[in-house]
């Protein structure tokens, strides 16, 4: 005979086990996904090159600005505008605002068909690799730029360590962010055969309106505020801000907090949409 | 010789003809890549919200230098953009159906797609240089309107002959698609800048290694009589055109090396 109190402790262990279970299949596609895109060290490396000659360019155009500007635009003098662009050029491998449209040609190819028969979400199981992917694109495209950075502007980097922690966290949550606009612009291929709209739409917004140009600081009022009804500063200025302690103790929670929100929002929305398309999906079987 | 461009007419014809077939889906395509001349655009306007004059230039000048190069971009894009696809054509094996055929591989690659698309940006690029133009105040004589021409058909030619060097170096790097876009992509990115604004050194190298400077920022001076910054004296605005014809002997030259070099996977 069982009693309730001790059938109570073995369900607890049976969610327990399961959730454990769970996260090593997460923790497995996110060392995958690390290992896929390691593979590949001398696409690496460009990249890592290019962001390079991007942040180059980027820094003397900024330094330029505040030299002409008497000093000081928004809060950043000469040496702050160019470590903010160097980190920016470091982080945006990880972050990935570029074109990618993996689930929408699987959507297209009926090859989703395969990602729906697996026991894994696939919106997790994607989000996993991405996380992977976006761990190892830090090690050559981050190290490159802040070196190159730092020989040649001079970076002003915090010299504590707890904006470094608060910086990953920010960092991943950018990333979930990326990830999940990414995954809601692809989803727009249960709908529609060509995604070339939505895609473009979606980088212009994210291009212009993330802080990679300059800080968002600098923006004229009216675009500012259009940011800030957007997740994209969330993608790449709360990340650099937090990084180098821009926003630094209770600011820079309040700006992860927003993150997170961002994040769990935009999560939450793809969920809903995916299932929606996958209802209305219909692959021709062979 | 018009017998021997006639495959290439054909081949264009075709492609132009695919591409309007489907007309929505080619007005889709033409208002995305405004979109990507909004981007560049965006960048500048920001800027200039902070300050009113850059390296020398006010709005209107950075803007007509913006455009300038903008157009020169595109037109290289429309015309030799396709050969940056070198490394799909020598993973999927299909380089060695050009060799096989009768026509030049390079003539083929550049011929393989032309993405009219691609000239929405170019007339976006127009109309931000039609309205600049009248705003920067040029004093303008005749010499003065046959340098404009003469800018963006040079510009466009260095910019091609970039894109010819980046897919050369394909051939030897087939993952290194960025090394390519690095010098295309980051060349059109610093000729959008007054070079006067780059540190003496990043200036030497957008000048004379990846000669950025002379798409239209050198021209820019001439146009706009203003003197140059040091190392960069204004008559070099009037030297694109042999800027040019100096990046295609060097591209002509990887692109024969680096075919000479290739080796079929024979399957």
């Amino acid at each position: 005979m069982i009693d309730a109190s001790a059938s109570g402790t073995s369900a607890e262990a049976a969610s327990r086990s399961r959730l454990r279970a769970h996260t090593a299949v997460f923790g497995a596609l996110v060392v995958m996904g690390f290992r896929r895109w390691s593979t590949y060290r001398l696409a690496a490396l460009a990249g890592a090159f290019a962001n390079t000659v991007f942040g180059l360019i980027r820094a003397n155009v900024t330094v330029a600005v505040v030299g002409v500007a008497g000093g000081v635009v928004a809060g950043y003098d000469a040496r702050e505008v160019a470590t903010y662009v160097w980190v920016g050029q470091a982080l945006l491998g990880s972050i990935y605002i570029f074109q990618w449209t993996d689930l929408a040609m699987r959507i297209r190819s009926g090859d989703i068909a395969i990602d729906l028969g697996r026991p894994v979400d696939p919106q997790i199981a994607y989000l996993a690799a991405d996380l992977g992917r976006a761990a190892f694109d830090l090690i050559p495209r981050g190290a490159l730029p802040l070196l190159v950075g730092a020989l040649v502007t001079g970076l002003v980097l915090p010299a504590s360590p707890l904006p470094y922690l608060l910086g990953v966290v920010s960092l991943v949550l950018a990333v979930v962010i990326s990830f999940a606009c990414r995954w809601l612009v692809n989803l727009a291929g249960f709908w529609l055969l060509d995604l070339r709209g939505p895609m473009a739409t979606y980088l212009v917004a994210v291009s212009v309106l993330n802080g990679l140009i300059v800080p968002v600081s600098w923006f004229p009022a009216w675009l500012q505020t259009l940011a800030a009804w957007t997740p994209f500063p969330s993608m790449l200025q709360t990340p650099i801000d937090v990084f180098t302690a821009r926003a630094e103790g209770t600011q820079a929670l309040s700006v992860i907090v927003v993150q997170s929100a961002w994040a769990a929002a935009l999560l939450l929305l793809g969920q809903v949409v995916y299932r929606r398309g996958a209802r209305r999906l219909v692959v021709q079987g062979g | 010789m018009a017998d021997a461009l006639r495959p290439y007419r054909v081949i264009i014809g075709s492609r132009v003809r695919s591409q309007t077939a489907y007309r929505r889906s080619f007005a889709i395509d033409l208002a995305v890549s405004v979109g990507g001349t909004t981007i560049g655009f965006a960048e500048i306007y920001v800027i200039f919200t902070n300050i009113t004059t850059l390296g020398g230039l006010d709005f209107a000048g950075a803007a007509m230098l913006f455009a300038l190069s903008h157009v020169s971009f595109t037109i290289a894009d429309l015309v030799v953009g396709h050969v940056g696809n070198l490394p799909t054509y020598i993973r999927t094996g299909t380089l060695d159906a050009f060799l096989l055929r009768p026509l030049s591989v390079f003539g083929q690659l550049a011929t393989a797609d032309v993405t009219l698309r691609r000239l929405g940006r170019t007339a976006t690029g127009l109309v931000i240089l039609a309205v600049a133009v009248p705003l920067s105040g040029i004093v303008w004589d005749p010499a003065k309107v046959m340098l404009i021409v003469i800018t963006v058909v040079a510009g466009a030619a260095i910019f091609a002959g970039l894109m010819v060097c980046g897919a050369a170096v394909q051939f030897w790097l087939v993952e290194g698609g960025e090394f390519a876009s690095a010098v295309t992509y980051g060349g059109s990115y610093a000729a959008q800048y007054p070079a006067s604004v780059f540190h003496p050194m990043v200036r030497v190298f957008f000048s004379f290694v990846l000669p950025a400077a002379f798409v239209s920022y050198l021209p820019v001076l001439v146009l706009l009589d203003l003197p140059g910054p040091a190392g960069l004296p204004q008559w070099l605005g009037w030297c694109t055109p042999v800027m040019a014809v100096l990046v295609w002997v060097v591209a002509m030259g990887a692109w024969r090396a680096g075919l000479r070099h290739y080796t079929g996977t024979g399957s």
